[in-house]
């Protein structure tokens, strides 16, 4: 609600400034020479979504925005460099098959993939990409088994894991010195592998897990006209006769129940995971390290905030204009050399520079810990050293990996 | 003997007040949290005034003559006018949305200020207050250096990682070179030879040879104990004589000391938290440093190279300039 109210409010003063701006011609910058092109492909599996609340209503355009706000930077940057880069976005049906899509990309000329896709639809392109050259870049995809057991050579992963994010949570609490958690899971999939994560993550920093519980979904619908009636005292019961402990645990990343967690407990405890206090590649509300001029210009230009999907988007597409302004090309196999080597390293307002893992390609990164308003705390926590890199406290490290690159 | 040990005290005791501050300078530092900025003493090393001046407070210079200050008031999308004098604000400058730094031309009567929302260095004659000419630059730009004959202007832009050269005469970029990630500050040496830039996330500061256009040297840091990531260098400011350059290191709460013939760093000088900008008295003995973190100025004996003092300031100390007399 404060967030949609902001962006109104911010809009109509955007709305005044635009129009103004607009009535002047905008000075333009000097191509050098004739432009080489750097095509993107983005094929998004999207159908609408349900949730708990209507703040989380994905936007239309969740990622995609983030994108072309990725490509217009990589474009101010390509003027100086002889580079123009395009956005090409397909959507597909969740589940739906992604080869035809994927090669009417390919036959446009797109390299560079951008995808939003399910596991399954990202592994029946893998290797089809592999073949003709083409380099993905997973930006929705959280799954840790896309970077161990079912790892590929030309897919990058600009979002996080989920043991990313349960490790980075999990930092911060025994960092508050709030150890003692129970675990509440949704009986999906989805949910069931950040349980895993969250589970992997306490057995990793000294927290302990003093009791679980699942929720089951029963098909209730997530809207009925009496509204929030029977909520409270269903959570309240749910909750009811645990041990005693810090902190309350959500894995329901099918949006099911875990909104409903916070302030309706049994016992007054803060929630975490899924809800409440919750780990991400971004937050709306960040400012710190230059982040309120990424969060200024993408109000301004898509007239809302900026969500995590979409930072990942922007990073997606700025790993690919970074790689061709230093290689000067657009050669594929010349930029993921380049990306891969120790000379890459990209910005993205999380207050040093992202890396990618050479032993599974996903990038390194800070992670966000922020409830519905502020970030709260970025993880890695200061007290967790590591011999090469601190964000390799984050997620599965490379003594343990499954990835074998192919 | 005796005598010879009483003249050889009092030349020492004569030494000593000649070497040390015989001028007063003034110090303004701009907070950017407080919204304020702070007047030092730089003899007596005390804060002598706070004067509440626009929001989020930022780049800050001062006139050739000493009369005015200039300040980005980020969030009030102007440049402030502060005379020295009274310390009120005597006008603003039409600076483009969000300005954040800046550069005066050697000659005093132009202000070059980067833009980071529009991606534009915006040109302003100061006495007209007329914008002169927007030049489109890259990615979020920030840092500006101008050479000593006021000919060359030098923007960095922070996403885009590239230092552009500006001709000042037809506000055109004739050339942009790329360097490390996140370029935030560049300066010309004295002889207007060279440029340097810091790259903020990429850890290192480029050398940039005027001529050609070519970064000749790339600058690294380590300190002992501290995490790579750590080191952040921001502000770069060179000696008048050309042979010392010290720049600042962020979170690595240090200033390194760089010779500028061979490019080490000769020493690292720990100072407050989250150094970022720098300023030299003009008599070159002491540079002070703003520490955002901690809430204070470091006073630096350039001597030595060793810190002096630290006083507190206002609430995230962003830049600082030194009065000309």
């Amino acid at each position: 609600m404060p967030y949609t109210r902001l962006a109104v409010i911010a809009l109509f003063f955007l709305g005044v400034n635009l129009s103004a701006a607009l009535a002047q011609t905008a000075p333009q910058a000097k191509p050098q020479k004739q432009a080489a092109e750097v095509r993107i492909g983005y094929l998004r599996a999207y159908a609408p979504e349900l949730t708990l609340s209507l703040l989380d209503l994905p936007p239309r355009d969740e990622g995609v925005a983030g994108a072309k706000a990725g490509i217009k930077d990589d474009n101010t940057t390509g003027k100086f460099m002889g580079q123009h880069f395009d956005l090409d976005v397909t959507e597909v049906k969740p589940d739906a098959d992604v080869t035809k899509a994927f090669n009417d990309l390919v036959a446009k000329g797109d390299r560079f993939i951008i995808v939003d896709l399910s596991t399954p639809q990202i592994l029946s392109i893998a290797d089809l990409a592999r073949d003709k050259g083409v380099l993905l870049f997973n930006i929705g995809d959280r799954d840790d088994s896309l970077r161990e057991e079912d790892c590929r050579i030309n897919v990058f992963h600009i979002a996080p894991t989920r043991s990313m994010l349960a490790d980075a949570l999990a930092q911060y609490l025994i960092v508050k010195r709030w150890p003692r958690w129970v675990l509440i899971y949704g009986s999906h999939k989805p949910d069931q592998l950040f349980a895993d994560a969250l589970r992997r993550a306490a057995t990793r920093f000294g927290g302990q897990i003093v009791a679980e519980k699942e929720f089951k979904d029963t098909g209730t619908a997530r809207r009925t006209d009496t509204g929030l009636a029977q909520v409270d005292q269903q959570i309240t019961a749910f909750t009811q006769g645990l041990p005693d402990y810090d902190v309350m645990l959500v894995a329901d990343e099918s949006e099911v129940f875990g909104t409903y967690l916070p302030y309706r407990t049994w016992s007054p405890r803060p929630v975490a995971g899924t809800a409440g206090l919750v780990p991400g590649a971004w937050h709306p509300a960040s400012e710190q390290w230059g982040g309120i001029q990424m969060q200024n210009r993408f109000l301004r230009e898509y007239g809302r905030h900026m969500l995590s999907k979409d930072m990942n988007a922007w990073t997606a597409a700025r790993v690919v204009g970074e790689a061709a302004s230093r290689t000067r090309g657009n050669d594929p196999k010349t930029m993921s050399d380049y990306i891969r080597s120790d000379k890459f390293s990209v910005a993205a307002f999380k207050g040093q520079k992202l890396t990618f893992r050479k032993w599974n390609l996903q990038l390194r990164q800070p992670i966000f810990l922020g409830d519905g308003r502020t970030v709260v705390s970025t993880s890695p926590q200061a007290p967790f050293l590591h011999q090469s890199s601190t964000l390799d406290t984050l997620g599965v490290d490379q003594p343990e990996t499954k990835c074998t690159l192919k | 003997m005796r005598k010879q040990l009483y003249s050889a005290a009092a030349a020492a005791i004569a030494v000593g007040l000649a070497g040390g501050p015989a001028f007063a300078y003034t110090a303004y530092v701009s907070n950017e949290k407080g919204n304020s900025m702070s007047i030092v003493d730089t003899t007596t090393m005390k804060v002598v005034k706070t004067v509440d001046v626009g929001q989020r407070p930022r780049g800050i210079t001062i006139s050739p003559d000493g009369k005015f200050v200039y300040l980005c008031a980020s969030d009030d999308d102007q440049v402030q006018v502060i005379d020295t004098s009274t310390l009120e604000m005597v006008g603003s400058l039409p600076s483009g949305p969000d300005p954040e730094l800046f550069v005066l031309s050697p000659d005093g009567k132009t202000l070059y200020v980067a833009n980071e929302d529009d991606n534009l260095v915006t040109v302003i004659d100061i006495a007209s207050k007329q914008v002169l000419a927007e030049i489109p630059v890259g990615v979020e730009p920030e840092g500006m250096g101008i050479s000593p004959d006021g000919k060359t202007l030098v923007n960095t832009s922070e996403t885009t990682s590239m230092a552009h050269f500006i001709d000042t005469e037809t506000h055109e970029v004739t050339d942009s070179v790329l360097v490390d990630t996140r370029p935030r500050f560049a300066e010309f040496t004295p002889d207007g030879s060279q440029v340097w830039v810091s790259a903020e996330v990429g850890g290192t500061v480029s050398v940039i040879d005027n001529k050609t256009r070519q970064v000749v040297k790339k600058i690294n840091f380590a300190i002992p104990g501290l995490r790579a990531e750590t080191i952040q260098p921001v502000g770069v400011s060179i000696t008048a004589d050309g042979k010392k350059a010290y720049i600042a290191l962020g979170p690595a709460n240090h200033v390194a000391v760089v010779d500028t013939k061979t490019y080490e760093v000769e020493k690292y000088i720990l100072v407050g938290q989250r150094v970022w900008h720098l300023a030299f008295t003009p008599d070159q003995k002491t540079l002070i440093t703003t520490n955002g973190n901690s809430n204070d100025i470091t006073f630096i004996d350039t001597a030595t190279d060793e810190p002096v003092q630290s006083v507190t300031v206002g609430q995230q100390p962003w830049g600082v300039v030194i009065s000309p007399k």
